[in-house]
């Protein structure tokens, strides 16, 4: 083998890693570039506002778009409270005992089930065992304990990084605890729930395996009315128009897409540009 | 009454607390409710060894085995891709990337979590698969091969950011004394910062891993969903998520075919668990140093 000098081989080594890193970032710009290509042409105001027509080969994608919201919004609801609170325990309450080491592993475990399997669960015991049928609220639940580990670990990381000294000064003036949390720790930490939760929001949007049996339906006439009612999701219908339905023109398939992507994208990008600004104006 | 308030508020915190604790043993209680319903009338080695997935005829067969091999392929492949790009990648965020571009740089390989997992796998299905077919002149592109490299791009992202996290925690002290005995920097990175994040790196890995195992829509849209064994990575796969992703719409509830189901998720269950335990037990051992 030839032996290179230390110098050359740091050099040729970088280039290796930058290589690879542009390997990383490509495909995904690939991806949103071949969305943005293909679909722009199909988004016009009546694609986004009107109902599917002449089975879904024409017309618009406005039930899978508000069921869509319908869902994102139930979910968040329900997992938002609980999330945080389930972290202000974590955070300012727990010890460091067996029952907290406990939590920490369920949390994790949350984290890793795979989403189809939360589906099942789902399916298993709100749409069969609680008898919500197939509705938003069934897979409002499911999503739900899906994007809970996620807003635990993001509003955690909030609570935490409000400084010490805030709790001692407040605690040192006679006020509770709760009262603490509430008044002191929670408006500091508050900026960093949010940013969590609008990416959990983003996350949530995009989830199809867990709503697969427990809310989405192939294609429902009406616009949901409750939140008992099956509805279309944007997710499920992209998949049901890419791979079930012969023939479907492809720029429909390619708007469906990309009115999914900048839904996600933009919620995305709102939570990071959040989180630069709170950052910047943190005042510690 | 503040005391009142106080105390209701704090109990209800506690259940929060607790609540994911509840959730898991909820979710494995369930599933394994009706998974051991299952084995009971089907055996579990017939079932895990199983080579026929026939649920639906008249004598049934519930064999997950070409299944097992789907997943075990199409994650193989996808670690062979990702890991090593995802490692350098980490190293160059973490190392030698200008101080100005970094956060751009880890933004970017965050988009690729943003992408829905249907959004990928329509796009490999209209992009990626025709082209593999044609490169490679087979009679179909939808196989693990197709599916190892999507997942690999969805894999990234955790392996990159868990990686170059570990990689920053190295104290600062070990690569001092390095360059100070006169190493390169190239010679520090690798002998020593790559060294002391190998648990990190090992548990982001292992993370990964998890996710490509748990990774439903994107497969099932690119790997072709053939139930036969496959003999090479260059034909059609059916994985554990996809079947039951794309049977339980199907089935009669509450009968074998539904409760055969439920026995593939508690098999998934219990493997991204002990994966997740693993990874976790990785990380704690790169904080206590």
């Amino acid at each position: 083998m030839i032996k290179l000098s230390p110098k050359l081989s740091q050099r040729l080594s970088y280039t290796i890693l930058f290589l690879a890193t542009l390997l990383a970032i490509i495909p995904v710009s690939a991806i949103i570039f071949t969305i943005i290509k293909n679909g722009a042409s199909a988004i016009t105001w009546e694609f986004l506002t009107a109902m599917p027509k002449n089975g879904m080969h024409g017309g618009g994608i406005l039930p899978a778009i508000l069921g869509t919201l319908s869902i994102v919004t139930c979910t968040i609801v329900i997992t938002l409270p609980i999330g945080v609170c389930a972290a202000i325990y974590l955070n300012e309450y727990a010890k460091d005992n067996l029952l907290t080491r406990i939590i920490k592993l369920a949390i994790i475990n949350l984290a890793g089930v795979p989403s189809v399997v939360y589906g099942l669960f789902g399916l298993g015991i709100f749409v069969m065992f609680l008898k919500l049928d197939v509705s938003i609220i069934a897979g409002a639940l499911t999503l739900s304990i899906m994007e809970l580990p996620v807003i635990i670990t993001t509003s955690r990381s909030a609570l935490n990084s409000v400084p010490y000294s805030f709790r001692e000064a407040s605690l040192s003036l006679g006020v509770s605890r709760w009262q603490t949390i509430r008044y002191i720790v929670l408006p500091n930490a508050l900026p960093g729930i949010l940013t969590g939760a609008i990416l959990s929001i983003s996350r949530i949007s995009g989830e199809t395996a867990p709503v697969l049996f427990t809310a989405a339906a192939f294609s429902v006439p009406h616009l949901p009315h409750s939140i008992f009612d099956q509805v279309m999701v944007l997710p499920y219908h992209l998949y049901i128009i890419s791979t079930q339905i012969p023939n479907m023109p492809k720029n429909i398939i390619f708007g469906t897409a990309l009115v999914l992507l900048m839904m996600v994208l933009t919620m995305s990008f709102i939570a990071i540009v959040a989180r630069i600004y709170f950052r910047k104006r943190r005042k510690w | 009454m503040r005391k009142i308030i106080d105390t209701t508020i704090e109990t209800i915190i506690f259940i929060c607390g607790i609540l994911s604790i509840i959730f898991v043993v909820l979710i494995f209680g369930f599933l394994f409710k009706e998974g051991f319903a299952f084995f009971k009338s089907f055996g579990i080695i017939e079932f895990i060894t199983g080579r026929f997935w026939y649920p639906t005829s008249n004598t049934p067969s519930f064999g997950i085995f070409p299944f097992i091999i789907g997943s075990i392929l199409v994650t193989v492949g996808a670690c062979i891709i990702a890991v090593p790009i995802g490692v350098m990648t980490a190293l160059y965020i973490s190392e030698v990337a200008p101080k100005g571009i970094r956060d751009v740089l880890k933004s970017a390989v965050e988009l690729m979590t943003a992408i829905p997992s249907v959004v990928v796998g329509f796009v490999g299905m209209v992009t990626l698969v025709p082209f593999i077919r044609t490169l490679f002149n087979i009679p179909t592109g939808l196989t693990a091969f197709s599916g190892s490299i999507m997942l690999a791009f969805m894999a990234m992202p955790t392996i990159v950011t868990i990686s170059e996290d570990a990689m920053r925690s190295v104290p600062w002290q070990y690569k001092e004394g390095a360059l100070a005995l006169g190493a390169t920097k190239w010679q520090t990175i690798r002998r020593i910062v790559l060294k002391a994040a190998m648990p990190g790196v090992i548990a982001a890995i292992m993370l990964g891993v998890g996710r490509v195992i748990g990774e439903t829509m994107t497969v099932m849209m690119i790997t072709g969903n053939s139930a036969r064994i496959p003999l090479s990575i260059f034909e059609p796969v059916r994985t554990m998520t996809a079947v039951v992703a794309a049977e339980m719409g199907e089935t009669v509830r509450g009968g074998m075919h539904y409760k055969s189901l439920f026995a593939i998720a508690l098999v998934l269950f219990l493997i991204t668990f002990i994966i997740n335990f693993i990874a976790d037990l990785f990380l704690g051992k790169n904080k206590n140093k």
